[in-house]
């Protein structure tokens, strides 16, 4: 049984999607019930599908400074880090406890891929363009290098890439970290951006709907796919604290297939339990689940029964995919800050884009927006290769 | 002042060109042995269907897994695994990016789901029936120190055995031009938060600072070692296979080493 987690203070966090820049941006769409899935305009010749893009990351370069980082994730990331005040926490941490002491652990997917698939679109006689010829960029760890750059940090920086589980494991290393005092506080979150590897990707696995994605729904076509950035700012709790808590997390591996998940969710209820018991708290404190509810046939077959049979029907339960997209290694940060949201707000968000509900789901599903005292919440985050993650937070000045 | 962290080892794997198990590099780095010609990494551990499906870094990954876990003498399905790669499968993703500038449309599924990152975590746990843990992590050029970091810290953090493995094949394309890792190499090690028989202890402190990477002297170690980010394992499985008390320090990110104290030899 893994141990009792001592809770950890979320002293800041942020998010950019296709909701727009920050929380309040995703507060409002939220509130509204307002997704932002656009027909597919992406790409040099677009699949016919909806994607989740955010706007204007083409219009708005890297500073001077950082230009040799320069690319669409790292322009996402710059975005995102600029919103909700984020910068100036980190900041202050690094001033409270010194460059070395400060993680930077992310999670993606494919990093700044766009960027390499550029350069073999542009080749001249087989050689990469002069202006795309920047080996920092073309690897998995562009994201996390380039954060540990504009912040000057020194302290642990990790990669987490296990597809679309990544940005919610991050959640894991911070706390093992922080809790061996090997770091006093973590960068945590990811992105991942719009690419073709994604697109041509999940289409070539029939996976991507041609209409705008249906979590959750008896004639859902697949996924749609999306773009975020998002972070989050771990430290030890301190008495009386006022931040929203981190408390508790689980990992496991379903054993199955490297693109469908167990048929009967092992992983994914091994994930669970382990998130509860850490938290050290029973499915009946559960105030809101944040779904993983892609929308292709198979997670949300499964998820869905997971759901109705380990939690009761006063636990709400929504997939936000339909706001979104499908956010691929982002969506454990974006997930959590929509339910770190849902918490501070009191809306339990709605499982956008469904409705015609599948059977198979519960009394939990929330179709439409609800109000609600949310005090505890879980975000679930499955990846590709059997890679399971949930995540469980409490709301501030709830006591842990 | 007392190591951050403290584990022990109990299994050992390596495939490095020449040297296609951790005995035969151990015989090399004894002095005893030359090393041999190019073999093709036996995983094993995978069944045979899968086997002839995964591609070079997942049998690379695999190959070294499976020899550390063998050695442990432990279950591969009860522990949790760590696997580090700076680039992952580059023929993969040379494959993709030349695909898509062309004939995007032909994409292959199978080559798009074994260009995760997490492929051989999930070729692996599969083939095992693990259900614990897996990641997949990248450190960039320090891809060995951070994953050894992870490793070691959720050994302690939960008190559990753990899987740890770094792999790097060769980059090919204009990919590779940029990568500049110019061969494969995989390493692996089952590290446990108690002694329980083990026989090396090593003591592992984060400290400020790059200074890893001097050469060993030994013109074939310090090859292999500068042929891609996993392989600056080389001169830890070196100071393993001499099995004497030692300290070195290997890079876990820009501007942070570990500095390790090989201890507890019998």
């Amino acid at each position: 049984m893994p141990h009792l987690m001592p809770p950890l203070a979320i002293r800041a966090f942020t998010a950019t999607s296709a909701l727009g820049r920050g929380l309040e941006a995703h507060s409002r769409a939220i509130a509204a019930s307002a997704g932002g899935l656009v027909a597919n305009d992406f790409s040099t010749s677009p699949l016919p599908c909806w994607i989740g893009r955010v706007a204007g990351v083409e219009d708005e370069p890297l500073p001077r400074e950082h230009a040799e980082w320069e690319c669409r994730n790292n322009r996402l990331a710059w975005l995102a880090l600029r919103q909700d005040g984020f910068i100036d926490a980190v900041r202050a941490a690094r001033g409270r406890y010194g460059a070395s002491r400060v993680a930077v652990l992310l999670g993606t997917s494919t990093a700044s891929i766009g960027a390499t698939e550029e350069a073999y679109r542009r080749l001249d006689h087989g050689v990469v363009p002069r202006d795309l010829l920047r080996p920092a960029i073309h690897t998995p760890h562009s994201l996390a290098g380039f954060v540990t750059r504009v912040f000057d940090l020194e302290g642990p920086c990790i990669t987490v890439a296990t597809a679309c589980s990544s940005s919610a494991k991050v959640f894991a290393n911070a706390e093992r970290m922080i809790r061996l005092g090997l770091i006093d506080a973590a960068v945590v979150g990811g992105v991942d951006s719009l690419c073709d590897s994604v697109l041509f990707g999940f289409n070539s696995l029939e996976l991507v709907s041609a209409e705008p994605c249906q979590p959750f729904d008896a004639n859902r076509k697949g996924i749609s796919i999306g773009e975020a950035a998002g972070f989050a700012l771990l430290e030890r709790a301190g008495e009386g604290e006022q931040a929203p808590l981190f408390i508790g997390y689980g990992e496991a591996s379903d054993a199955h297939h490297m693109s469908t998940p167990h048929p009967e969710g092992l992983g994914a209820e091994l994930a669970l339990r382990d998130a509860l018991a850490r938290a050290g708290i029973e499915a009946g404190d559960v105030d809101y689940i944040n779904l993983h509810g892609t929308a292709s046939q198979k997670n949300d077959e499964v998820e869905a029964a997971l759901v109705a049979r380990s939690f009761p029907a006063t636990t709400r339960a929504s997939s936000t995919k339909g706001f979104t997209g499908h956010t691929l290694g982002a969506a454990g940060i974006l997930e959590a800050t929509l339910t770190l949201l849902a918490m501070r707000d009191g809306v339990v968000p709605a499982n956008l884009g469904a409705t015609t509900p599948d059977p198979l789901c519960g009394p939990q599903m929330a179709w439409q927006v609800e109000h609600a005292d949310v005090r505890i919440a879980l975000s679930n985050s499955f990846g590709f290769g059997g890679n399971n993650a949930c995540l469980a937070f409490a709301r501030q000045g709830v006591p842990a | 002042m007392s190591a951050a962290l403290t584990v022990w080892v109990k299994g050992i794997g390596l495939w490095a060109p020449g040297t296609p198990t951790w005995q035969a590099f151990r015989e090399v780095a004894m002095g005893g042995a030359m090393p041999g010609g190019h073999e093709r990494p036996v995983a094993d551990t995978l069944p045979p269907n899968e086997r002839r499906r995964a591609p070079e870094s997942v049998l690379l990954a695999a190959a070294a897994a499976g020899q550390a876990v063998a050695m442990s003498g432990l279950d591969a399905a009860t522990l949790p695994c760590v696997f580090a790669s700076a680039h992952g499968d580059q023929t993969i993703t040379d494959y993709m990016c030349a695909t898509l500038a062309t004939v995007p449309a032909e994409l292959s599924p199978t080559k798009f789901h074994n260009s995760v990152h997490n492929a051989p975590a999930g070729y692996w746990t599969i083939a095992t029936h693990c259900h614990a843990a897996s990641s997949a992590i990248s450190g960039g050029e320090e891809s060995f120190g951070a994953g050894l970091l992870e490793a070691a810290t959720l050994a302690v953090a939960d008190d559990r055995d753990v899987l740890l493995a770094s792999y790097d094949i060769a980059g090919t394309g204009p990919l590779g031009g940029m990568t500049g890792t110019t061969g494969p190499f995989a390493a692996a090690l089952v590290l446990s938060p108690r002694a329980d028989g083990a026989a090396i202890r090593l003591d592992i402190s984060p400290e400020p600072g790059n200074s890893a990477g001097a050469a060993t002297g030994d013109a074939w170690m310090d090859g292999v070692a500068a042929s891609n980010p996993s392989a600056k394992g080389v001169p830890l499985f070196r100071a393993l296979a001499a099995a004497r008390p030692a300290a070195l320090r290997v890079g876990a990110a820009q501007g942070l080493d570990l500095h390790i104290d090989i201890g507890g030899i019998p």
